[in-house]
């Protein structure tokens, strides 16, 4: 560790952190349909979207109706994905002549994009034509994370109103989050980019010849166009199979400070959105407060583990100054590159800048258990408001219990029907994380894809399914996921983990609004303090954590003693 | 049903719009306001591209610097089932995704270590030369790696080993502002300065 890396990982959390004010009072204003200084151009397109789709702006939905809305468009993302991916041989922009994507691929792709997630069984310049990667891919990096945003908002006015039957309308908030929030800041990220180095092209590949005289052929493609809005959406499916560690899609030490700076910006600013619309902005704040706390937590233990290397290679001669570079590249240095790796799961961005299969043990535990966690630090565009606000909900449920009173959240009433389902919520992320890895961990056909073997090998299946339940699509990358049983079963994760996790956050959403709200009294619990800022990052730890941490002794735990003793499998 | 028209227009205006619109267009900016970058930084000379300026290539010969070991591969001519190593494949990226505790991770830098010395290396070897990159395309290496270099491309060129080590120390990228990046040298441009330089 380093001053300068120090100083480098506060520079880029200080630009976050000027950028989420107007940003999050900017989103407050457009979902509360109030005029932005973007309205005389944009509002007249979100009225003809609005003619043409049929869709009365001013008819609000209940929640039910709202949760409908939002799976029927789910469902039919899915079905043109699946349809874009089988058919790319027919379609244009095939400079390379990619066939189609064979089904139980293409099923875990389309899943993967319509969910946030991401994650990929594929390698982007081998399979994915430039027509699948921006009609079909990039749009869904879009729509998933303005699907998000609308659930966010729905749960959101589920406390700015009281007694009240509808959450708003999904179509209008939908639209809204593309072209007033997503849209223009993608162009705008594009842009810088291009000028770092990002390419934006449409030629196919270019062969060189290099100056020993061989031939290297070099994928190209509307890179920079699409990388905008994978890490702004917290999408985070690359366009190569090495991601954002690719020297195309992340040239240099300012493209890695944008990238960094573009997923958490958008997730950190709804917090702030979340405030203000609920008429507490400290709230936001309070929220943004704890989810720093473990975010920065889990930067320092990326941070510590990766430049203390690994002390085996250490004994064989290798200088422990640069500290643990296999998977890491030069150019990002480790200060960038464990900020990088506790963002993207803190988020559930799922980028990578560095092979997260190769960290330390230590190093790869953090990220592991940040996903777990439920991604919400401050997870993703919208996913992850929604998740801190259930956990904010048990937060105030388990101090009312300490005192024996009705605990309160924003004036409303948390009572048994609202805590049961967000404990539904809350359990569904163990459910589809240690049952699929406990079922993989006996099928030889599933250990069979695993690169690595002891206790390394169970990290690899624990992530994965770790990653995609929790809608992340980062991976453990030797892991071969390109197989039926993997692509059929983390699709199932993913589903999962999407709409398993925001159909009872919907119902308690819906319950809330329709109570009264409550002035706060004398033995009113604020939620707004230093005190509930450390229960909920103690709910977060325990709540969330804990049920992990008997497989995640069996894995990084366990191999990190083993690397000490010198143990190799 | 009532969902089912605006959810099919909607997705067929926001594919037309974010998946056609916002692409095409940004690639025509583009190819006005920044020709060089959205090409890939390509790096020609006689008008043919000899590579691309972020994107490292293959150096096996003595008389060049060398780049870190790459873990990309590429399917074996002989049998497209199975894939053959072949470094800095720069249409297959990939990192080697092995474990802290992987014998094949320790096996592969024993050896590359123990050739080092072979080859003459003294002291703590640099680690970025003895690692797989990430994405396997890493176009740079430290400044302890390529001057641990020097003595053996002076040898092979029959040059000074002093003017080498003034080039390593010009071709490196220092921070911004002294404050942001990790120093680096680009392996490419650096063999470029080098046949320059005879």
């Amino acid at each position: 560790m380093t001053l300068n890396g120090w100083l480098q990982i506060g520079l880029v959390l200080g630009l976050v952190l000027v950028a989420v004010r107007p940003l999050g009072l900017y989103m407050a204003t457009v979902f509360e349909g109030r005029r932005s200084f973007a309205s005389p151009v944009l509002g007249r397109i979100e009225r003809g979207f609005y003619r043409l789709a049929g869709v009365a702006p001013d008819r609000e939905q209940s929640w039910l109706a709202y949760t409908l809305a939002m799976l029927t468009f789910s469902a039919l993302g899915f079905a043109s994905l699946y349809a874009i991916l089988r058919l790319q041989a027919y379609l244009p922009f095939n400079p390379q002549g990619f066939d189609g994507v064979p089904p139980d691929l293409a099923f875990n792709t389309a899943i993967s994009f319509l969910t946030n997630t991401n994650w990929q069984a594929y390698g982007g310049e081998t399979t994915m034509s430039h027509f699948s990667q921006m009609a079909g891919l990039a749009v869904h990096n879009f729509l998933s994370a303005a699907t998000g945003i609308a659930l966010a908002l729905a749960v959101t006015r589920a406390f700015s109103r009281a007694s009240a039957a509808t959450l708003g309308n999904f179509w209008v908030d939908l639209t809204r989050a593309t072209l007033y929030v997503l849209l223009p800041l993608a162009i705008l990220v594009a842009l810088a980019f291009i000028a770092t180095g990002v390419p934006q092209t449409l030629t196919g590949a270019v062969d060189a010849t290099t100056l020993e005289g061989a031939k290297q052929t070099i994928a190209m493609g509307p890179m920079a166009s699409q990388e905008a809005i994978k890490q702004l959406g917290t999408n985070g499916g690359g366009f190569f199979n090495a991601n954002a560690a690719h020297p195309f899609e992340n040239p240099n030490a300012f493209s890695n400070i944008l990238q960094i700076w573009s997923m958490l910006t958008v997730s950190a600013a709804l917090l702030i959105m979340f405030g203000k619309m609920v008429g507490a902005e400290r709230q936001g704040w309070a929220l943004l407060g704890a989810v720093g706390v473990i975010l920065i937590g889990g930067v320092a233990v990326v941070y510590i583990a990766e430049t203390a290397g690994n002390p085996m290679l250490t004994a064989l001669g290798l200088d422990p100054a640069q500290g643990n570079v296999e998977g890491k590249e030069v150019r990002f240095g480790q200060a960038l590159t464990a900020l990088y790796v506790a963002v993207t799961t803190g988020l559930s961005c799922g980028a990578v800048n560095a092979m997260h299969d190769s960290l330390t043990p230590l190093g790869g535990f953090v990220p592991m258990f940040l996903i777990q966690l439920g991604e919400v630090l401050p997870g993703g565009v919208g996913s992850g408001l929604y998740g801190l606000v259930v956990f904010a909900v048990l937060s105030v449920f388990i101090a009312g219990l300490m005192v024996g009173r009705t605990p309160e959240f924003l004036g409303k009433k948390i009572e048994a029907r609202e805590i049961k389902l967000a404990m539904l919520a809350v359990l569904i992320l163990p459910l589809a994380i240690l049952g699929f890895s406990a079922v993989a961990a006996v099928l030889p056909s599933a250990l069979s894809s695993l690169a690595n073997q002891g206790p390394h090998g169970l990290s690899e299946l624990l992530y994965a399914y770790t990653s995609a339940a929790g809608n992340n699509g980062s991976a453990f990358a030797g892991l071969s996921a390109n197989t039926p049983w993997f692509n059929t079963t983390t699709g199932i994760a993913m589903v999962m983990g999407r709409f398993g996790y925001v159909i009872p956050v919907m119902a308690m959403a819906g319950s809330i609004a329709a109570k009264k709200r409550s002035a706060p009294g004398l033995g009113t619990f604020p939620t707004d303090g230093g005190l509930f800022v450390g229960l909920l990052v103690g709910v977060i730890l325990i709540v969330g954590g804990l049920q992990f941490f008997p497989a995640l002794a069996l894995g990084p735990i366990v191999e990190h003693v083993l690397m000490l003793g010198g143990k190799t499998f | 049903m009532s969902h089912f028209r605006p959810a099919l227009v909607l997705l067929l205006l926001f594919t037309a719009l974010t998946g056609l619109v916002y692409p095409l267009a940004l690639t025509g900016v583009a190819s006005v306001v920044f020709p060089r970058q959205a090409e890939g930084s390509l790096i020609l000379r006689d008008g043919q591209p000899i590579g691309s300026a972020l994107i490292g290539q293959n150096f096996a010969d003595d008389r060049f610097f060398q780049p870190r070991p790459s873990a990309t591969s590429a399917p074996d001519p002989q049998d497209p089932t199975k894939t053959i190593d072949a470094p800095y494949n720069a249409a297959n990226s990939s990192g080697s995704n092995l474990g802290p505790t992987s014998k094949t991770l320790i096996d592969r830098v024993q050896a590359a270590a123990e050739a080092k010395r072979a080859a003459g290396w003294q002291g703590p070897l640099p680690a970025d030369a003895l690692t797989t990159s990430a994405s396997g395309l890493d176009p740079d290496i430290s400044q302890q790696n390529a001057l641990a270099q020097v003595l053996r491309v002076a040898r092979a060129r029959g040059m000074d080993e002093a003017r080498l080590r003034a080039l390593v120390e010009a071709q490196t990228s220092g921070r911004w502002l002294w404050l942001i990046g990790e120093p680096h040298i680009n392996v490419l441009k650096l063999n470029l300065a080098l046949d320059a330089l005879e």
